[in-house]
């Protein structure tokens, strides 16, 4: 028994605790993977919670995109006559408002998830970086949801989506490593400057200006295209559109550099996030 | 070589808090102050994260919450961690749990480790009890496999199996208490820390938990626990810290530490509030200067024997006549709870109108009345059918402990708010 015990403390993990913040300590992939099952269990209850006791239910993941789509063929297409690329403009808009919404509300929650969860990370401890990713996820399934619609709509306009279809989890990834990074520079900004939450919806508001969704990235003069492609959604929009509209080739262009600053977005804001996680329990 | 499974090395914390905010008093003061807010409030928020003394000036306000505490703990100790409110105890739990960082200093933690410090959290009202038992256990750290081993004991020790596919917003809140509880005693960290867990629920489940504690404890687990029961840490622990002001002042036999603990409390705030014209509560016609907790013997303190009375005295001054004014007090739990309220009779015997004077009204709290537990007193003053004059406002806390030696099972905290002594009478027929 005693020998049992003796042996069982050396082999025991040893958790250091201190005040340096060295790179190996910023990313803890061996703790995150112990974690795996709380992360689950957070997506899960992002998804059961979302809708309860509501009538509509997970109507309301189809509602948001389906209603900005008849007003925006109203609005743009029919009154400002917006050019769609020559294909309906009710598709034209559907296909950018799929990962639109997606990527926008679950930035919206991700922004907010540490305020929220302000009662958690005041009490126990656990790697924080599960709650900004958690909603990113749990979004998927509305997304999958309004994206069925969106393959509906093919149907009844006889559209057929090209072979690059194939490329559609890559523009899945680039919309939530997006959408992640941003979620945790905001939720990290916003725990100490409250202003962070009541400006972001307004931002992200605005992003939808400066992304395709109710016009094409074509009309973008020549001089400003780089800079339009650094958001990575005009990439992602794009893409949607090339391979299930067949509006355009491949738009590598959007897609290369779109990915590129998805990936810096995410990684500075795991970075940043990490570094300030310390005092997250501190200024909540 | 002894194997620690706790090592504290120097850890000090500090915090900033409330950066005061000046009030401007001309229109011009109050435009530019409105102008230059944005830039003061970034600074001050700034300053939350940060501790160079680039913005620093007189009004910050560093508070050293812990300062170079160092420490060990063998595996399997059971250590008490003791002091007032306000002494660190609950920020050493923080850094020890890793919810917040140490300013300075190393702790080195030797196998798993758990933290009680509020049963429940994270669960989910619209979650089912069974959803709320997997979610709330990966909070605390367990995987969803080890959940699943325990998942039947779990419901089984909270007795709420018949509602396990309920959501949890019909529980009642001792049925949810009572779940969260079952959840977190089914941990198995090497090390655990608690923190007042046995200030939640009722008297029975308290009980309950502290039966959990006791096992756990004797399981050769490793337990750090902070309470302001001393009954509760003196029956749990071997070994006692005690904090005062942030800093480690008595480490050794729980008994030792708890006795100097007792007989050096800081007597001028802990068993006394007074206060000065300028910043007493008072309305135009009364001003309340001072609130005590007074022994038999006539000592200031704030932890009373349960055989023991003790006096709950408050001076007032009425500074105009005030018609039928009221004086009342209510002894709490620390849940908020009314254990019971009574009301100064001055008003009755000797006239509708109080006439200006200063004034002490002392109420009498006899012995054997109270339980175990921790109380406070809630004092205001009205004049009813009139007016609130000062509101009712918890001012104080008073320790009631049963240091006895009494037969074990009826020592302590009984069920219920009050613990009187009872005649009883037994005939044998």
């Amino acid at each position: 028994m005693e020998k049992k015990t003796r042996k069982s403390i050396r082999e025991l993990p040893r958790i250091i605790i201190n005040n340096d913040n060295g790179i190996k300590k910023l990313i803890n992939l061996r703790e995150l993977w112990q974690y795996r099952d709380l992360f689950w269990f957070l997506v899960k209850r992002d998804i059961k919670t979302r809708y309860a006791q509501s009538i509509i239910g997970v109507g309301w993941a189809v509602i948001q995109p389906v209603f900005s789509m008849i007003i925006f063929t109203v609005v743009f297409g029919n009154i400002a006559k917006i050019d769609s690329e020559g294909i309906p403009y009710a598709i034209f808009s559907y296909s950018a408002l799929v990962p639109w919404t997606y990527f926008s509300s679950s930035l919206t929650d991700s922004s907010r998830s540490l305020i929220s969860s302000k009662n958690l990370i005041t009490k126990v401890y656990f790697p924080r970086l599960v709650i900004p990713i958690a909603p990113v996820l749990a979004k998927l399934i509305d997304f999958g949801i309004s994206f069925l619609i969106l393959i509906g709509m093919m149907v009844w306009f006889g559209i057929m989506p090209s072979i690059w279809a194939a490329f559609i989890p890559l523009f899945i990834l680039i919309m939530m490593l997006t959408a992640a990074g941003a979620g945790m520079w905001l939720t990290a900004l916003a725990i100490q400057y409250r202003d962070v939450q009541y400006g972001s919806n307004f931002f992200i508001q605005l992003l939808m200006y400066i992304s395709p969704v109710i016009y094409p990235a074509s009309n973008v003069p020549d001089k400003f295209q780089l800079l339009y492609a650094l958001n990575p959604m005009v990439g992602v929009i794009e893409g949607f559109r090339a391979v299930l509209l067949g509006t355009h080739s491949m738009p590598w262009f959007y897609i290369g550099v779109g990915s590129a600053s998805a990936f810096v977005l995410f990684i500075s804001g795991v970075l940043y996030f990490r570094h300030m996680e310390r005092y997250f329990a501190d200024v909540a | 070589m002894v194997d620690y499974c706790i090592q504290v090395s120097k850890i000090s914390k500090r915090y900033r808090i409330g950066l005061e905010q000046q009030v401007p008093d001309t229109f011009v003061e109050a435009i530019t102050e409105w102008v230059s807010r944005p830039i003061k409030n970034y600074r001050r928020l700034r300053k939350l994260t940060q501790f160079d003394n680039k913005y620093s000036d007189e009004r910050d306000n560093i508070v050293w919450a812990l300062r170079d505490i160092s420490f060990n703990v063998k595996p399997g100790e059971v250590v008490g961690v003791i002091g007032k409110n306000g002494a660190g105890k609950s920020t050493l739990l923080k850094v020890l749990s890793r919810i917040t960082h140490p300013t300075s200093g190393q702790v080195e933690l030797l196998g798993r480790i758990s933290s009680l410090l509020e049963v429940g959290t994270g669960f989910h009202p619209e979650l089912t009890g069974r959803e709320n038992i997997y979610l709330n256990g990966t909070i605390l750290g367990m995987t969803k496999a080890e959940i699943d081993l325990k998942f039947e004991e779990i419901v089984e020790f909270s007795g709420v199996k018949r509602f396990i596919d309920t959501p949890v917003k019909f529980y009642s809140s001792g049925m949810r208490v009572r779940l969260a509880f079952s959840v977190a005693a089914h941990l198995e960290p090497e090390i655990l820390l608690i923190d007042e867990v046995l200030s939640v629920g009722d008297a029975a489940f308290q009980k309950k938990s502290l039966g959990k504690m006791e096992e756990v404890s004797k399981e050769g687990r490793t337990v750090i626990f902070v309470s302001h029961n001393m009954g509760a840490v003196r029956s749990l622990c071997s070994r006692g810290l005690l904090l005062e002001n942030g800093t480690l002042t008595k480490d050794g036999d729980v008994d030792q530490v708890i006795n100097y603990y007792l007989s050096n409390k800081d007597v001028s705030t802990a068993g006394r509030l007074g206060w000065t014209e300028t910043d007493a509560p008072q309305v135009k016609e009364l001003i309340l200067f001072g609130i005590e907790l007074l022994s038999e013997t006539g000592e200031v303190r704030t932890t009373f024997q349960i055989d023991e009375g003790f006096e709950i005295r408050v001076q007032y001054e009425i500074r105009e006549e005030i018609r039928n004014l009221r004086l009342y007090l209510r002894l709490k739990t620390t849940m908020g709870e009314t254990v019971f309220a009574t009301y100064e009779d001055t008003t009755i015997r000797e006239g509708f109108n109080r006439k200006p004077g200063k004034y002490t009204a002392i109420c009498k709290i006899p012995s054997n009345l109270l339980n175990d537990l921790t109380y406070r007193i809630f004092i205001g003053f009205d004049s009813p059918g009139y007016k609130v004059l000062i509101p009712g406002k918890e001012y104080l806390e008073v320790d009631i402990i049963d240091t006895s030696d009494g037969y074990r099972y009826i020592k302590g905290a009984f069920d219920g708010p009050i613990r009187p002594v009872l005649k009883w009478e037994v005939e044998n027929q």
